[in-house]
């Protein structure tokens, strides 16, 4: 249990500090830790846990996070890696913040960050075709995406909305 | 001295921080970019806490941080507020719902409700639904950050070498970083 409960806070710990820019950037570290290193789930509960993790209210990293946690070790896994996940913002801006402000105006930090992001954009898309392989599984999942692929490039709304439409169409659409 | 004990108001009690980032935790749905503007509204519109020019600071630093985007602001403006204290009030905030309601979730909804035909074929059609709003904020990302051929290489030799070699999603950051570092110095910025 200790092992585990140590995993965990390192691996969400990795996935906090290196989420830069908040949002999507978390899914190409979560996945790498949780499916590919720990193999603590498959791709599908994965994606599952993500779609829980953004119908519900508070950041999604947060979210899934704590899913994922108690999925491993229980009440005790969902603390541990929810605080792994926070512990670099907790340090970083609650010690450092001013020595950050400061760096973060730095012509070398805004190259390396401005490198890095061109890097996050290339795991993200990586992580598109990976999840995708698990997700699409038939011409009615294809059909799925490729409409909410769509809409949601043509209209930024809250994801909320794709998600019940994705919800819907599962509905409407499943092989029973 | 004074000016900068002005910048920390201390009429506002932790309990105040608190409850303000407790609601924001648990009535905004969509993730990062989502709350941003809910905490805006509220900590620069409603409580006046911090002025507008203020709180487009703290957006700087909040995305160029790693960490989530709802929870980094929180903490600055908590900081702002009353120090190390208001910034693990505003944390405790953002954080608690999260972990209360997902916690509720898997505990116990989930493994009642997961063998359930339609919550299968609700999953059948979330999964694709998930990776396309993936690919849609790879591709929203992209059009912001791959400005100029510099950048646009950089991402696709990374693409290349992810792919080959399944290093780790951090080595890649790091190679990407340093890359930027060392070519991006006098073009990108």
């Amino acid at each position: 249990m200790a092992v585990i409960l140590f995993q965990l806070y390192w691996s969400f710990l990795k996935v906090g500090l290196f989420t830069i820019g908040g949002g999507y950037a978390m899914i190409p570290l979560m996945e790498a830790e949780v499916i590919n290193i720990h193999g603590w789930l498959n791709t599908a509960d994965f994606l599952d846990i993500i779609a829980v993790a953004e119908m519900t209210p508070g950041p999604i990293s947060i979210n899934a996070a704590t899913f994922i946690g108690y999925t491993m070790a229980g009440v005790a896994g969902s603390l541990i890696a929810t605080l792994g996940v926070i512990t670099p913002s907790l340090i970083l801006l609650l010690l450092l913040s001013k020595a950050l402000m400061k760096l973060i105006r730095n012509p070398g930090a805004k190259s390396f960050i401005n490198g890095l992001r061109s890097a996050l954009v290339a795991l993200i898309l990586l992580a598109c075709f990976t999840l995708g392989q698990t997700a699409i599984v038939d011409p009615k999942t294809a059909l799925i995406f490729v409409l909410i692929l769509i809409t949601s490039l043509l209209r930024q709304v809250s994801p909320l909305y794709f998600i019940a439409a994705g919800a819907v169409l599962g509905l409407l659409l499943f092989p029973y | 001295m004074p000016t900068r004990a002005s910048n920390i108001t201390s009429k506002e009690s932790l309990w105040s921080i608190l409850l303000t980032f407790l609601k924001v935790g648990a009535f905004t749905f969509g993730g990062g970019y989502a709350i941003l503007p809910v905490i805006q509204q509220e900590v620069v519109g409603n409580r006046k806490w911090v002025s507008q020019a203020t709180f487009s600071d703290i957006l700087i630093i909040t995305q160029g941080m790693p960490g989530q985007l709802a929870l980094n602001s929180a903490i600055q403006i908590g900081v702002r507020l009353r120090g190390t204290a208001g910034g693990l009030a505003a944390a405790l905030g953002v954080t608690a719902p999260s972990v209360v309601i997902l916690l509720a979730i898997a505990a116990f909804f989930y493994p009642l409700l997961r063998d359930n035909i339609y919550v299968q074929a609700i999953f059948y059609g979330l999964r694709p639904a998930v990776v396309a709003l993936i690919a849609t904020a790879a591709f929203r990302m992209g059009r912001e950050i791959l400005v100029g051929w510099n950048s646009v290489i950089l991402c696709i030799v990374l693409l290349t070498v992810a792919i080959i070699t399944h290093i780790h999603p951090i080595a890649v950051l790091v190679i990407g970083g340093l890359s930027g570092l060392v070519f991006c110095r006098r073009k990108c910025n």
